[in-house]
């Protein structure tokens, strides 16, 4: 399974997913070998247990307690879910200058490190760097399929299953279309239309997704297959202790990147309309993105700039003390693949609006439903819901009855089905 | 002797518009979705039956007899978007052998709620009933054959009724069977007829199903299972949506020709005979006495109030509708009055029910919205305006309010004189007769040369 994001390593769904969908397939009793980039700079570094590179290969390797049938591979490389060319190029300026500062210009290590063979100065360079790294540690390696999430993976998956002979499945969890909307990037489209045709099948978080990568990318409908991203149950959120913040406003909530993608604008014109018929509530927007300074300024412009709060980026328990605290989750998307944010929510027992563009809403029945570009509707139904609490309730209660029926170990077997049927033909 | 009783419920609510809570005008019902609807309806179903059983009727030479409960929003529909169907009924009311029920006018379920609003509405339909047919309604058919003892013993007390009817579930019969004219518990003259569901809903639900061992019915099949019924009864109550013929069942499952064929296959049976609900009770005596405690109804199979009260969305928004009648009635504005009356109408909190939601049934397919929560929500806008509407009308004069007074007194709940009428429609109807006469006359003709082919 070539993936780029693990908990706690975790920016977005991404993340969430391979990590729901492997611990699954780990409880099936499937054998994983997992390889995701490392970034060595990240600043959450030291939260993470994972053993420091010190092989020859740059590969670090370990197994964990929780996941028996899992092991995982961290190859070094700068790549990191989201991130444009643009940022790729600042991440490697700061990485370049942090090495600097560490070991002086004048030592051996640094010059190694400064050396193109260990980090790419661009980013698609370096997405093939990778792809060699994890073509060279195929070969140690013994599997029967190799998976691959999304497309900074895909040129890897391609190299691993050429040199292995072994299936490539690919895992669309987002396409280039949904990040950038028309304003595509062609290199990174490229990669991702060859990974489509190169690969056996496709997975499709959605049949919203389905219908992009059939239409957008020319592949032939039999070979793309909808499996649902499941939800992690948090048994244990309810144990929290009090977020100490007594409520005297209603909360609505925006969790998730803030970028094009996610529509923090309607959510933030919603907002103003809402504040014209009610004044006790509060919005806040969970997540960072290469919009927060505009949606910040946006705010202000509206003039609701006292009733928008920004949070940043969440993680860990924060995320469960800002849903204990939301009265409602909107997910106002241009463009959502599927959108594992509003399950959670649901299993905090938060009442949410999703944006009919998503992959989620073919899944959720009890769930309010919004054209993303329908400020006037979005507004009107967080409205309905903080006014009355028949309507929060109902909601409460049946979309959270209704998240549990979303398990990741059956989007884990379903793989496994896809598994077998790509395997079946090469058997014969 | 078995007698057939054929009731047809025929009914359409106001359907609101998408209303949100940035709206603030009174125009809350949806003018374009509901003559659209009507108007399908009437060309698939109103008139292709009504001419099929006008023709039927004056084939049989009166041997053939239905009956009708027709909502008082529905009628007010085929006024306003397709008169050709009132005329149509007009004519079958003509004939002498088709008998009006009562309901409440706006298909409510105002006798949970309030009595002064229920008799109301009786009242009113009656007179709607009056204006429009020339009958005087003797039997009481409450909204979804919704039903307890209270109710009897309420209908009863209105003095104008000789029968209710209502649904022969099963828990309320037990061993009996639903083919006998009963008493209400705590009823003196009043009769009760049930529902024979089982028979009923061969016809309003399975009739197309080709899962259905049955599959295909034909009329004389269904004959013999009626022929069955004689010595074990006395009526079989055959009560349905009106819809079932065009709409629910379409014309290519061949429901028309089993409704044309189906009485003369009946009346084979030397002991057949059809009969409206009032012939009914006139004939038959009551066999004995049915007690329902608890509310019953004729939906889904629990045959209770969850289709329409099932949910906190549902009894919330029923309780704020209701919590107005007073303050609505006060303002004396015929507008606002009538605007909270369709609000009533039992479709509105169909709507909302989130009973079998997720597996997407039937409730869906009579559906406007794509979810219960949006109309939840899309009404409770609607009444926040009706509640602003109240609040500006505000003080009421005086003299107002004692006129109020005054016709409440009168009342009471027993059946008085009819109100006039608006519109123009007699006339209309009178036109509209002989094209409809000429109609059937082709009709006929077509009718036999259909035979002789």
């Amino acid at each position: 399974m070539l993936g780029w994001e693990f908990p706690p390593f975790i920016s977005g769904g991404l993340g969430t997913a391979c990590y729901g969908l492997t611990k699954a397939m780990d409880q099936l009793g499937m054998k994983v070998t997992f390889v995701l980039p490392k970034m060595v700079e990240s600043k959450y570094a030291t939260h993470v247990k994972l053993l420091t590179p010190n092989s020859h290969m740059s590969e670090s390797s370990f197994v964990t307690h929780e996941l028996k049938n899992v092991k995982f591979h961290t190859l070094d490389s700068t790549l990191q879910p989201y991130s444009t060319p643009e940022t790729y190029q600042r991440q490697i300026e700061e990485i370049l200058r942090q090495k600097r500062l560490l070991f002086g210009n004048n030592s051996i290590l640094s010059s190694k490190s400064l050396s193109s063979s260990d980090y790419s100065h661009d980013m698609y360079t370096e997405v093939h760097r990778y792809a060699a790294m994890a073509a060279e540690l195929a070969m140690y390696e013994e599997f029967d399929i190799v998976h691959a999430h999304d497309w900074m993976t895909y040129p890897a998956g391609i190299a691993v299953a050429a040199l292995s002979r072994k299936p490539l499945v690919i895992h669309v969890h987002s396409t280039e279309f949904d990040r950038s909307g028309e304003h595509v990037n062609q290199m990174i489209y490229d990669i991702e239309r060859l990974g489509m045709e190169r690969a056996d099948k496709i997975i499709a978080v959605s049949h919203f997704t389905r219908n992009i990568v059939i239409s957008r990318y020319g592949i032939s409908g039999d070979k793309v297959e909808v499996v649902y991203n499941g939800v992690e149950r948090n048994g244990n959120w309810t144990n929290l202790s009090d977020t100490g913040i007594k409520k005297e406003e209603q909360i609505v909530l925006f969790l998730g990147r803030i970028t094009m993608q996610k529509g923090p604008e309607y959510f933030l014109l919603a907002a103003k309309k809402v504040l014209e018929v009610m004044s006790n509530v509060k919005f806040v927007m969970a997540g960072s993105g290469d919009l927060i300074h505009k949606s910040i300024e946006m705010a202000a412009q509206l003039g609701i700039g006292h009733k928008v709060l920004f949070t940043g980026f969440l993680r860990g328990e924060d995320v469960q003390k800002i849903y204990k605290m939301a009265d409602l989750y909107v997910m106002p998307s241009v463009s959502e693949p599927f959108g594992i944010a509003p399950l959670e929510a649901l299993d905090h027992d938060v009442p949410v609006i999703i944006s009919k563009q998503s992959g989620v809403s073919e899944v959720l029945m009890h769930a309010l439903k919004v054209d993303f570009w329908d400020v006037n509707e979005i507004a009107n139904k967080i409205i309905a819901v903080l006014k009355y609490p028949p309507l929060q309730m109902t909601l409460r209660s049946h979309g959270n009855f209704e998240v549990r029926k979303l398990r990741w170990i059956d989007s884990a077997t379903k793989c496994a089905k896809i598994y077998e049927e790509t395997l079946a033909p090469a058997g014969v | 002797m078995s007698s057939i009783c054929f009731y047809f419920q025929v009914h359409q609510p106001s359907r609101l518009r998408h209303y949100t809570v940035f709206d603030s005008n009174w125009d809350y019902f949806d003018e374009h979705k509901n003559a659209s609807i009507c108007r399908k309806v009437a060309n698939k179903c109103y008139l292709p039956t009504n001419r099929l059983l006008l023709e039927t009727i004056n084939r049989f030479d009166g041997k053939f007899r239905i009956a009708y409960s027709i909502t008082g929003t529905l009628l007010e529909q085929f006024e306003r978007y397709s008169p050709e169907v009132l005329s149509t009924f007009d004519a079958l009311a003509h004939t002498g052998c088709v008998e009006f029920l009562a309901e409440t006018y706006y298909h409510s379920l105002s006798f949970l709620y309030s009595r002064n609003e229920f008799a109301e509405q009786i009242q009113k339909h009656i007179d709607a009933i009056k204006y429009y047919f020339g009958q005087t309604p003797r039997v009481f058919r409450n909204t979804e054959l919704i039903y307890n003892n209270d109710l009897a013993a309420y209908i009863e007390s209105m003095g104008c009724f000789d029968a209710i009817i209502t649904e022969g579930a099963d828990h309320i019969l037990g061993y009996r069977s639903p083919n006998f004219v009963y008493k209400p518990l705590g009823c003196d003259k009043l009769k009760l007829l049930l529902k024979n569901y089982s028979l009923s809903d061969d016809i309003a639900f399975r009739f197309s199903n080709r899962d259905w061992a049955q599959w295909p019915l034909t009329a004389d099949k269904f004959a013999n299972w009626i022929n069955n019924v004689n010595g074990n009864g006395t009526v079989v109550n055959l009560f349905m949506d009106y819809e079932t013929f065009g709409e629910h069942q379409w014309e290519d499952t061949g429901i028309f020709n089993f409704m044309r064929h189906l009485p003369e296959e009946i009346l084979r049976h030397p002991d057949n005979n059809f009969k409206t609900p009032s012939e009914v009770v006139k004939a038959y005596d009551t066999i004995g006495t049915i007690d329902v405690p608890h509310i019953i109804s004729w939906a889904d199979t629990e045959r209770d109030l969850s289709a329409w009260l099932g949910n906190a969305m549902q009894s919330n928004a029923i309780h704020e509708l209701y919590r107005l009648e007073h303050r609505i009635k006060q303002t004396g504005d015929e507008r606002l009055i009538s605007d909270w009356r369709k609000l009533q109408t039992s479709d509105h909190f169909y709507y909302m029910c989130t009973k079998y939601f997720s597996d997407g049934d039937v409730h869906k397919y009579f559906n406007p919205y794509d979810s219960p929560y949006e109309s939840y929500i899309n009404f409770m806008n609607v009444l926040d305006n009706v509640q602003r509407r109240c609040a500006d009308t505000g003080n009421i004069t005086e003299k107002k309010s004692q006129e109020i007074n005054k016709t409440k007194s009168d009342g009471g709940n027993s059946c008085s004189e009819p109100q006039q009428f608006p519109g123009l429609l007699k006339e209309k109807i009178a036109g509209n007769l002989k094209i409809i006469e000429s109609k059937n006359k082709n009709l006929t003709d077509l009718q036999a040369t259909d035979k002789t082919v």
